[in-house]
């Protein structure tokens, strides 16, 4: 045990270290190949060729990295969608034509629409309301930070805790579920909740969104302080009320962080995983994409077309919101 | 009209008060859940909700009166006496029957099937069962009551967790995942954010729109090519594919372009003239990032060190991946996940597992919640 953290903090002042004395070295090196000394016309020229050659030293690790983990296996993943299990032989679409007549893709492609519906249209509402109320009040900051807090913790453990609230015991037994002790109490029959095709997908969900809501009232209640007061108080002096001045004056003031919330609680959700894998497993109608494709990686001793065809089904789901992201930027460069 | 107006948003301020009290109750209400259930007796947690905690519950139970060679004679009968409670409670009901283990009230004196002998139970616990003959067999007789037990709190689920359930192995184990993955990506995205925020070079604009495009990549685009390439390299080199190196240099990846981004816009952030000051005194890039841009970015690296430390520590998806399910390399993320199948309705066992799981990020965001906020919002306000 302790030899085993002792190694990590080894990694750590090892990594650390190589990492400060590649960038010091690096800078060293070439101010020794090219030193900004000599002759006038030398050092002028030495200088500028060490200043086209020093930004690269600088991003050359993060390209590496970055280059390595993620833009080479996009590219190799697309290539294996075309190839068969073991990514030797090429089958041309046909992983392509499998997973559109496939029973399980089908299921998991409607249950994904749904999550896409509902998850980031409820996390943005309630994360909305509760920040508008939450600035109302003088324990708002305590509010807050009790409903941002489900953020901190893992899908696997937020899967045991909604589990324990959605368990469920035979009839004659006392529920020890939070929700069916609830159902029980209003004279409803207890059910075994995750385990109704279709409504069940709803149940999955609410674990989600209640770990989304913290993230988008964060957001949001930012941009709700940063609307200028003049334009609040121009409504109040024409009469508007509470909530006509929240639909209309303050929510088309803050549609831009809306959308980014919104998007980026959609990415989120098309990798959701954990949930659905430590609730269910995909039974009972409830597969989604990102587990079925962690299921064929495996499954078998691993279909690699298949998986690969699923992540690029996903990450073509991504790439609207990935180009969006891109001319936001773009744009604000350009001011 | 005037008493009117103060009224009108008064109600409303109690309106406001009562909802978002409502909406903490059940934000919180499952995670208070499983707090409590973790520290309460199995054998009470298996029987009554956790909102009952603090109020006695009833159990029935199925016990072993003791065995007949305990028996004693008195007055030609054979007297079994004992006490069913271990300490606590009282006896409300007894039965000799499975059928109907409730058939008589506690103090009652119930004759045994079969004209056997006789059974009484007190309040208090104590048993006698009286035999006309000589009592035979190895094993004490069944004997099946309910019993009102106050409340009981205890530390033995998590004792059991961290030593036989092996959580404890899987704590150091995810500590050895996150520790060294969230700490090397730092220094190599800060000086990347560096050079794209205050060096003049070539396709610098394309470098940052790559970077904000690879900020969405899904994770499972990079799995599959991965574990090939892992497969690969431990293969020609001899080594185990599934390592902590592995899992570090994965984390240290897939972090980067979050990494990167925070940083870039931070240190693009800068006064230009401390910069140009520190450029004129001749000073060169790499003392600048060092002795300026480093110690005056510390909030920027502090928000993505917590976003990097939650990410990892909650991870399951990689760390399955590339990580065997050896009790050396199991973190913590997946150790629960294989309680929730193994151990499905122990939840003295889930709750205080789950519990020790999410401990530590819980502590992280409560003590530096105001770093994690802002660097959400440097994440996704301002742009990307």
């Amino acid at each position: 045990m302790a030899a085993q953290l002792f190694g990590a903090l080894v990694t750590v002042i090892i990594g650390v270290a190589a990492a400060a004395i590649y960038f010091y070295a690096a800078n060293k090196i070439l101010d020794i190949i090219l030193p900004p000394r000599g002759p006038a016309e030398q050092a002028a020229r030495n200088q500028k060729i060490a200043a086209t050659i020093r930004p690269w030293l600088f991003l050359g690790p993060a390209i590496l990295f970055l280059g390595l983990y993620l833009v080479y296996p996009v590219v190799d993943s697309i290539r294996l969608s075309f190839y068969g299990r073991s990514g030797v032989d090429f089958v041309g679409f046909s992983n392509y034509r499998w997973a559109a007549s496939d029973r399980q893709f089908r299921e998991s492609i409607f249950n994904n629409i749904l999550w896409l519906v509902f998850v980031p249209a409820a996390s943005t509402f309630f994360g909305l309301v509760i920040a508008y109320l939450t600035d109302r009040i003088w324990w708002g900051n305590i509010a807050k930070s009790l409903v941002f807090m489900p953020m901190a913790i893992s899908f696997i453990g937020a899967s045991v805790i909604w589990k324990f609230i959605y368990d469920y015991r035979g009839e004659g037994s006392t529920q020890i579920g939070l929700l069916n002790a609830i159902v029980e109490a209003l004279g409803g029959t207890p059910q075994a909740w995750i385990t109704i095709p279709f409504w069940n997908n709803f149940f999955l969900m609410v674990i989600l969104i209640w770990i989304q809501t913290g993230f988008a009232m964060v957001i949001l209640s930012a941009a709700l302080r940063g609307i200028p007061e003049e334009t609040i108080e121009a409504a109040v002096i024409d009469g508007a009320k509470g909530w006509h001045i929240f639909f209309y004056i303050m929510i088309p003031q803050i549609w831009g962080t809306i959308a980014v919330v919104w998007t980026t609680i959609t990415i989120t959700v098309l990798k959701v995983f954990d949930i659905v894998l430590a609730m269910t497993n995909g039974q009972w109608n409830t597969e989604v994409l990102a587990n079925l494709m962690y299921d064929w990686m495996f499954r078998g001793g691993g279909d690699f077309g298949r998986g690969a065809t699923i992540a690029v089904v996903i990450m073509l789901a991504v790439v609207p919101i990935m180009i969006w992201n891109i001319r936001r930027l773009n744009a604000e460069a350009r001011g | 009209m005037a008493t009117v107006r103060r009224r009108r948003p008064k109600w409303g301020k109690y309106f406001v008060h009562l909802s978002v009290l409502v909406i903490v109750i059940v934000w919180t209400a499952p995670t208070f859940g499983i707090l409590v259930s973790s520290f309460r007796d199995r054998d009470q947690l298996a029987v009554s909700g956790w909102w009952t905690a603090l109020t006695t519950s009833e159990q029935n139970i199925v016990d072993r009166a003791a065995p007949p060679s305990d028996a004693k004679e008195d007055a030609g009968k054979y007297v079994i006496t004992g006490n069913v409670l271990h300490g606590t409670g009282y006896v409300t009901a007894f039965g000799v029957r499975i059928q109907n283990p409730t058939e008589f009230k506690a103090g009652e004196t119930a004759d045994l099937p079969g004209d056997q002998g006789t059974l009484t139970i007190n309040r208090d616990g104590s048993y006698s069962l009286v035999t006309d003959k000589v009592p035979e067999g190895k094993n004490g007789r069944r004997i099946y009551y309910t019993a009102a037990l106050p409340p009981e709190f205890t530390l033995q689920n998590y004792e059991k967790v961290l030593t036989s359930e092996g959580i404890g192995q899987s704590f150091i184990n995810s500590l050895t995942v996150t520790v060294p993955a969230t700490i090397i990506p730092i220094l190599i995205a800060a000086y990347a954010a560096y050079a794209l925020a205050w060096m003049r070079f070539p396709m610098r604009a394309l470098i940052l729109s790559v970077i904000v495009g690879l900020l969405v990549v899904p994770l499972q685009m990079s799995l599959i090519p991965l574990l090939k390439l892992y497969n690969d390299v431990g293969a020609f080199f001899g080594v185990p594919a599934k390592t902590y190196l592995g899992i570090w240099l994965a984390h240290t990846g897939f972090g980067l372009p979050l990494a990167i981004y925070l940083l870039r816009n931070y240190i693009a952030g800068l006064p230009n003239e401390v910069m140009e000051s520190a450029r004129i005194d001749g000073a060169t890039d790499f003392e600048i990032f060092v002795r300026i841009v480093l110690p005056l970015s510390v909030p920027a690296l502090a928000s993505f060190a917590i976003f990097q430390f939650l990410w990892v520590w909650n991870d399951l998806l990689v760390a399955i991946v590339f990580l065997g399910n050896t009790e050396q390399q199991l973190v913590l993320t997946g150790r629960l996940r294989e309680l929730l199948g193994s151990r499905g309705g122990d939840w003295e066992i889930l709750t205080a597992s789950a519990f020790v799981s999410i401990m530590v990020p819980l502590a992280v965001f409560f003590s530096l919640q105001r770093y994690l906020v802002r660097g959400l919002l440097a994440g996704s306000v301002k742009g990307g």
